[in-house]
This record gives C-alpha cells, sequence and structure tokens, in this order.
C-alpha cells in the first residue's frame, strides 16, 4: 500500500552512507570494500600507519555491549585514517533502554560527531538510529542483538579472499550456534552475494534457526559429514548460558558432538583453514592444537579486521558527505 | 434531540434489514422506521441518500489507558477516537494502572465514560489480583459494577490449577471468561512470530505452539468447567483449525480476531518498524489466510480492533525496547471494509462481524435497528473515502495504516440518539 523506501544505508549515487547489514548490498559493493581493506592493508604494514582520509572528523564508539576486539580494532581503524576518535562503554539500563539510547547518540551528535560505530544488544538497534535519531551522521555497525555484524562478516570474507581466492568454487562450514549468532547470519549473506556455491551450516536443531533455507544452505546436523571437503571452516563461539534451557546437555557433550579437533578437520579439504570471530573457548568448540594449528588464520582475521573497518569507515564517511552535499544543494534550490 | 434520517440503506443482517427507508429518533430511542409516530418532529434532519446506515459497531478491546496511563490515551480521547470508527460500543481490557480488579476502578472508568459520552464502556475485569495469576478478584462485585466479562491478560493464568479453580467459580455464576492465550513458557523472550523473517532479522521467535499448547490447556479446561468463554486476537492457522474442531463438537466458544491480523503478516517487520511491533505477533501469511478464512466463515464471529494506543516514545527505540500495539480503532469502518473490498465477504456479512457478532459473544446489548431500540447507529457513505490520518483523534499516532486512503467514510456515528460524530 505505500512506496518501498530508499534503501537506508546508501545514499542516492548508491554508495555507502551507513554500513548496518550486508542485506541488500550488492556484489560489486561488496567487492569495493575488499578492495578497499586491500589497499589499507599495506598502510598496516609501514612504518608510519597512519593516512589522512578522516582528518578532522569525529568517529564515536558507542559500544552498549561488551567487546575488546571489536572496539579496539574500530578505534585503530578510525586512527589509521586520522580521525579524532572517542569510545564510550554504556551499560544499558534496563527499563528505559530506548530512551538512554537515543538521548545518548543526540547528545554525542550535539558534539559534532561525524560517525558513530554502535554495539546494541538489541536486533534492528543501528537500523533504528540510523533511521530515527541520527539520520545525517554515518552509523557503522559494530554488532546488533542476533541480527548483524558486517565489518566482522566483511573481514571473514576478506580472510577467505586472500587465503582460497575466488569465491565461485569454495566450500565453507559455519559450525555452531547459529541461532543466536550475528556473525553467522552476516556471513552467509556475505557468501551468497560474493557467489559462493557451497555454504554449509552444522549445529544442533536447538541452535539452528528456522527459515535457513532463506540463505541458500545446506544445513547439516552431523559435523563429519558437515565437513566433508570443505576449504573453509569457520567455527562461532558458543556462550556458556546456552547450557541453560535444554539447548544443550553441557560443554563437554557439545565438544564431543561439534568441537573441532584434528582428526575431524582431516576430513575437510588438506589445504582447508580456519576461522573464529574470537574469543575462543578452548576445548568447548575448538581444540587448542587447530585453533593454535598450521591451519588456523584466527588471528589474521584480527589484522584484516582492522583492514577491513578503515575500508567502511572511509567509505561511509565519504557517502554521507556526498549525500550531505546532494541534500544542502537541493535545499538551496528549494 | 430528534433526528430523522431520510432514505438511508437501512442493513442490519441481525435482524434482517435491507432496505431503503427514513428512521426515525427521539429520546435516545428509534420511535419510527418508514412513518414517523404522529406528532413527531425532527429537530435535524440528515438526507441519507447514498449512504447506509447499520447498528453502531461493537468492538470488544479498545485500550482506554485511563486510569494510570494518560500519556497514551483517556477515556475521552479513545472512546472519541472510537465513535470516528463508527463504534458505539466497546469493551476495554483491565490493564490499566491499578488494574481493573476492585469495583472503584470500574465505576471510575464507567462516570468518566458516561461523562464523555462518546460510546457505551463495557468493562473486562480482571479474572486475578493485579492480574497477578494467584488470587481471585471479586468476580461478582466487578459483575455487579458494569465488568462483563474477565480476562488476565495475554498469557492468561500460568497455572493450571489456579485457571481450573478459577473457570469454576466463574462458571458457577454464569461469568463469561477471555482467553488470549499464549504459553508464558513458550513465548518468553519471543518478539516476533517464530519464522524466516523472524529469524533473518535475527528477533526472538513466539512459535505458533505458544498459542497452541495454551489453547489446547484452556479447550480442556472450558470443556471441564462448563464456563462461557471467549477467546480473543488468535492468530495462527492451527489455533483456528483447534477451535473449529470444538466448536463442531458442540463447544459453546467464541472466538474474535484483531482486524490488522487480517491485514498484516510478520514480512512488515522486514526493517524493524515497531509500528508492526505487536503481541500476539503477526503471522505468516498462512496464519494470516486462515484467520480470513474462519472470519468468512463465521468460526471466528467477531472482528475487533485491539486498539492499544501509545505514546511516540513507547515505539521510538530498537523494536525489542518498544511497547506492542496498533492505535487502529479510529480506522475499525474503513479498515474492515478492505475486506468487503477484497472480496472476502459481502457487507452484511461484515457489519455481523463488527455489530451482533461481538455483542453475542459477551452478551452485550445491541438490538440494532428496530423500532423502540436504543439508537445506536453508524452510516456511512459506502462510495466515500477514508484518508487515515487526516484528523486523528486517539491520542496514540502508533499506527502503520497513516496516510493510506481507505475505503469508505464515516458520516455519523449515532450514540443512545446523540451525534457523536460527524464528518
Amino acid at each position: 500500500m505505500t512506496a518501498a523506501k530508499p534503501p537506508l544505508q546508501l545514499n542516492d549515487q548508491g554508495q555507502l552512507r551507513h554500513f548496518l547489514s550486508l542485506d541488500g548490498l550488492s556484489r560489486d559493493l561488496l567487492n569495493e570494500i575488499l578492495d578497499t581493506a586491500d589497499s589499507f592493508l599495506e598502510v598496516g604494514a609501514r612504518a608510519v600507519k597512519k593516512v589522512p582520509l578522516l582528518r578532522g572528523k569525529t568517529v564515536c564508539n558507542v559500544f552498549f555491549e561488551n567487546s575488546t576486539r571489536t572496539r579496539t580494532t574500530f578505534e585503530l581503524a578510525a586512527k589509521r585514517l586520522s580521525a579524532d576518535v572517542i569510545t564510550l562503554n554504556v551499560s544499558t539500563s534496563s527499563t528505559s533502554k530506548g530512551e538512554t539510547l537515543t538521548d545518548t547518540l543526540r547528545n554525542l551528535e550535539a558534539m559534532a560527531a561525524d560517525m558513530f560505530v554502535v554495539r546494541h544488544g538489541d536486533s534492528g538497534a543501528a537500523h533504528f538510529i540510523a533511521e530515527h535519531v541520527c539520520p545525517g551522521v554515518a552509523i557503522i555497525n559494530g554488532g546488533d542483538g542476533r541480527h548483524a555484524h558486517p565489518t566482522q562478516g566483511m573481514l571473514d570474507m576478506l580472510t577467505i579472499r586472500r587465503h582460497k581466492g575466488d569465491f565461485d568454487k569454495l566450500s565453507v562450514a559455519i559450525v555452531g550456534d547459529i541461532l543466536h549468532s550475528r556473525v553467522a547470519r552476516s556471513n552467509m549473506l556475505a557468501l551468497k552475494t560474493l557467489g559462493c556455491p557451497d555454504i554449509r551450516v552444522i549445529g544442533p536443531r536447538t541452535l539452528l534457526p528456522v527459515g535457513l533455507e532463506q540463505y541458500g544452505v545446506q544445513v547439516f546436523t552431523d559435523m563429519d559429514q558437515g565437513l566433508a571437503g570443505v576449504d573453509v571452516v569457520i567455527m562461532l563461539r558458543l556462550q556458556r548460558e546456552r547450557m541453560q534451557g535444554g539447548l544443550l546437555p553441557s560443554e563437554g557433550e557439545f565438544f564431543r558432538l561439534y568441537g573441532l579437533t584434528p582428526q575431524r578437520l582431516a576430513l575437510a579439504n588438506p589445504e582447508a583453514i580456519v576461522m573464529h570471530p574470537g574469543p575462543i573457548n578452548r576445548g568447548v568448540e575448538i581444540d587448542s592444537a587447530v585453533a593454535d594449528g598450521s591451519q588456523s588464520v584466527i588471528l589474521n582475521q584480527v589484522t584484516y579486521g582492522i583492514a577491513i573497518r578503515m575500508a567502511v569507515l572511509s567509505m561511509a564517511m565519504s557517502g554521507q558527505t556526498a549525500q550531505r552535499q546532494t541534500n544542502s544543494e537541493s535545499e538551496e534550490q528549494a | 434531540m430528534s433526528i430523522s434520517i431520510l432514505g438511508a440503506r437501512l442493513l442490519d443482517p441481525a435482524n434482517d434489514l435491507d432496505r431503503v427507508d427514513d428512521v426515525h429518533l427521539d429520546q435516545g430511542r428509534i420511535v419510527g422506521i418508514g412513518t414517523a409516530p404522529v406528532g413527531f418532529e425532527a429537530l435535524r434532519q440528515i438526507a441519507g441518500e447514498g449512504l447506509v446506515m447499520t447498528p453502531g459497531l461493537v468492538d470488544l478491546s479498545v485500550s482506554l489507558r485511563e486510569p494510570g496511563q494518560t500519556r497514551k490515551g483517556s477515556i475521552a480521547s479513545e472512546t472519541q477516537a472510537a465513535a470516528a470508527g463508527g463504534v458505539t460500543s466497546l469493551c476495554c481490557p483491565p490493564n490499566t494502572r491499578p488494574v481493573l480488579d476492585t469495583t472503584a476502578v470500574a465505576e471510575l472508568i464507567l462516570d468518566r465514560a458516561t461523562v464523555a459520552g462518546h460510546a457505551k464502556v463495557f468493562p473486562i475485569g480482571a479474572l486475578t489480583r493485579d492480574l497477578q495469576g494467584e488470587q481471585l478478584a471479586e468476580l461478582v462485585a466487578l459483575r455487579d459494577a458494569g465488568c462483563v466479562a474477565f480476562g488476565n491478560g495475554i498469557g492468561g493464568l500460568h497455572n493450571s490449577r489456579t485457571l481450573r479453580r478459577a473457570l469454576e467459580y466463574a462458571a458457577t455464576f454464569d461469568l463469561t471468561i477471555i482467553f488470549q492465550p499464549q504459553d508464558h513458557d513458550l513465548a518468553e523472550g519471543g518478539l516476533a512470530h517464530e519464522g524466516p523473517t523472524a529469524s533473518f532479522l535475527g528477533l526472538p521467535g513466539i512459535p505458533e505452539s505458544a498459542e497452541t499448547v495454551a489453547l489446547a490447556r484452556d479447550l480442556l479446561l472450558v470443556e471441564q468447567s462448563g464456563v462461557r468463554a471467549h477467546f480473543s486476537q488468535l492468530s495462527s492457522a492451527r489455533a483456528v483449525e483447534m477451535l473449529a474442531t470444538a466448536q463442531a463438537r458442540g463447544l459453546p466458544v467464541t472466538a474474535d480476531v484483531a482486524l490488522y491480523q487480517l491485514i498484516l503478516t510478520d514480512e512488515a517487520l522486514a526493517d524493524f518498524s515497531s509500528l508492526y511491533h505487536v503481541q500476539p505477533p503477526l503471522r505468516s501469511r498462512r496464519d494470516r489466510d486462515a484467520l480470513r478464512e474462519a472470519v468468512r466463515s463465521g468460526v471466528i464471529g467477531a472482528i475487533a480492533s485491539h486498539h492499544q494506543p501509545h505514546e511516540d516514545d513507547a515505539k521510538q527505540a530498537p523494536f525489542g525496547a518498544t511497547e506492542p500495539g496498533i492505535s487502529s480503532v479510529e480506522l475499525l469502518l474503513p479498515l474492515s471494509l478492505t475486506l468487503v473490498e477484497d472480496g472476502l465477504l459481502e457487507l452484511p456479512e461484515l457489519i455481523r462481524r463488527l455489530s451482533s457478532g461481538p455483542a453475542t459473544a459477551l452478551r452485550l446489548p445491541s438490538a440494532g435497528i428496530q423500532l423502540g431500540a436504543p439508537a445506536d447507529l453508524l452510516i456511512f457513505d459506502p462510495a466515500g473515502q477514508t484518508l487515515a490520518g487526516e484528523q486523528w483523534l486517539s491520542k496514540g499516532r502508533n499506527c502503520p495504516f497513516l496516510g493510506h486512503c481507505l475505503p469508505g467514510r464515516v458520516r455519523y456515528t449515532i450514540c443512545d440518539g446523540r451525534l457523536s460524530y460527524t464528518t
């Protein structure tokens, strides 16, 4: 009954102005992010690790959920782009979550922030901020509930591309708690968009969301079958609280069924790489011998994470700036 | 005030009435159909050509938000909004602050509704004190104070033994119980129908079984206790099927559905719009279609707005932190006319589902268009249109249909012979 809304995270020219989720982003755009990140990787290897792309801009990291890796890499990424960075850890009060969020961000906006990196426990929080709170500020989703973690998704894609080449012949397995995982959702979307022909998810039925077929994935409940011949294994973190409420009997039983051991890894392609978004639970979802083994690229992921975040921050800032110019020009004309 | 409405199509399926004629009102009653009584002089004449007159609509669930939540709505504002939607009688649920579990609260609501004078209000009392599910409210005292039925909100009573006793107590006094079946444990933490859309958005799901498991228990205890039961706001295809089976077995249970559940599905959540955050949740297309079919077949005999006005702040947050509900009583007639436009129902059947159907379910007075009956009437223009939100009387603007152009236009709502709304 109403006309379709324009995509929230793109400007009129189809460039990123926010980075909220990978849903609706084209293969070309994802490749552009990966190519840009590749070029920033070289910056990270230099003695002077800074480029002036965001000089004079203020980036606020607003984390309503705890994080070390994501927060730090966003901070480093913004600093390497020469931005001024502030980081806020905001604890969520249970009663007035919404108001705290809106008011916190409006206050930061009033301090002339140009970009917010937001992590929040509610799915859709980044969309809400971009649509209703601060439409003129570039919003980067640093993880929202179970919904999306798009920079993690893209750094995983960069990792795969750098180690395995193009996506069109690859077989990728995502293992563990898919139900609660924003990383899994972002990875499935990214792999599908980038043309990966064989995406598998592996886990017990209590940890698989309904409707997985919409992602174009094959579902396995047997780890050995699911791992057969894959080129990439992405392990997910298992939260301790999943032992409550009947999702799983114990960490021990989970490891027995879905833990990545050297024996299980041997079922995959001998050249297969092992990934994990961190922090890893040794002996719960992954054996130390695998995590520290020659096929593990877990620490490379962290390095690539900085490059991906530099790419996304710089692209979204330029898209948002372009949109602001378009808007002010059309206002002048009117 | 004496009023004559001349030449409107009189449509009252419950009284087998469908013809063009004049109607004369005086002292709050219908005093003439066709010819006016001797000596009758109309102070006001309404030209009814091209208009349809039906019994005033009866809405089984309109949250008035008073006492206690007047940021969201007041008895005056929400009954006025109801009149704009064609409603002359409405039931308000007990989730006020304080809860409608004492005669004092019932009296307050009824007094303020009388002062406002926009619609007849029939309160639904709390089945248990403070809706806590532990100690029964004083049901008979509440009945005597004007409560027409009793409910405990979505989910009802957690404890099956307490529920069984509550039903037996209610059955002793022939009270009507309203069920909104939802299993507390299966629904806990859920925000949206468990399905592909919720999975994609990462919103915790409320499975269909949350409704059906509770409905199965409720139906069995209704049968055992023999209590009069009405099932409200059913949302799933499977629940409708279970209800139809129970009715076919002879269990005298009635049901209503939220009008928006006949129109929207969970796909509307795709961009996290909190306007579509409702409880029970919007479900799949298949569920929506089954609800529509049940309304057509009569398994569901009543359509209600399930109006829940909110202040803007209540919807301004990430989806999970917003309050559920849609403000929609104001659009009850035009929005339901889309069901006629879609070919689901003929107009007379729709009017049944909006007047005699709900009135019968909760034993509310609704005599319709007949001589001597209270003049509770709706007159609308079937060829007109309503631009939703062009005017808005409810305090809650949380309505996803704002801006939509809907079929039909309420011209006059008449409550007890007084014009409670005109355009």
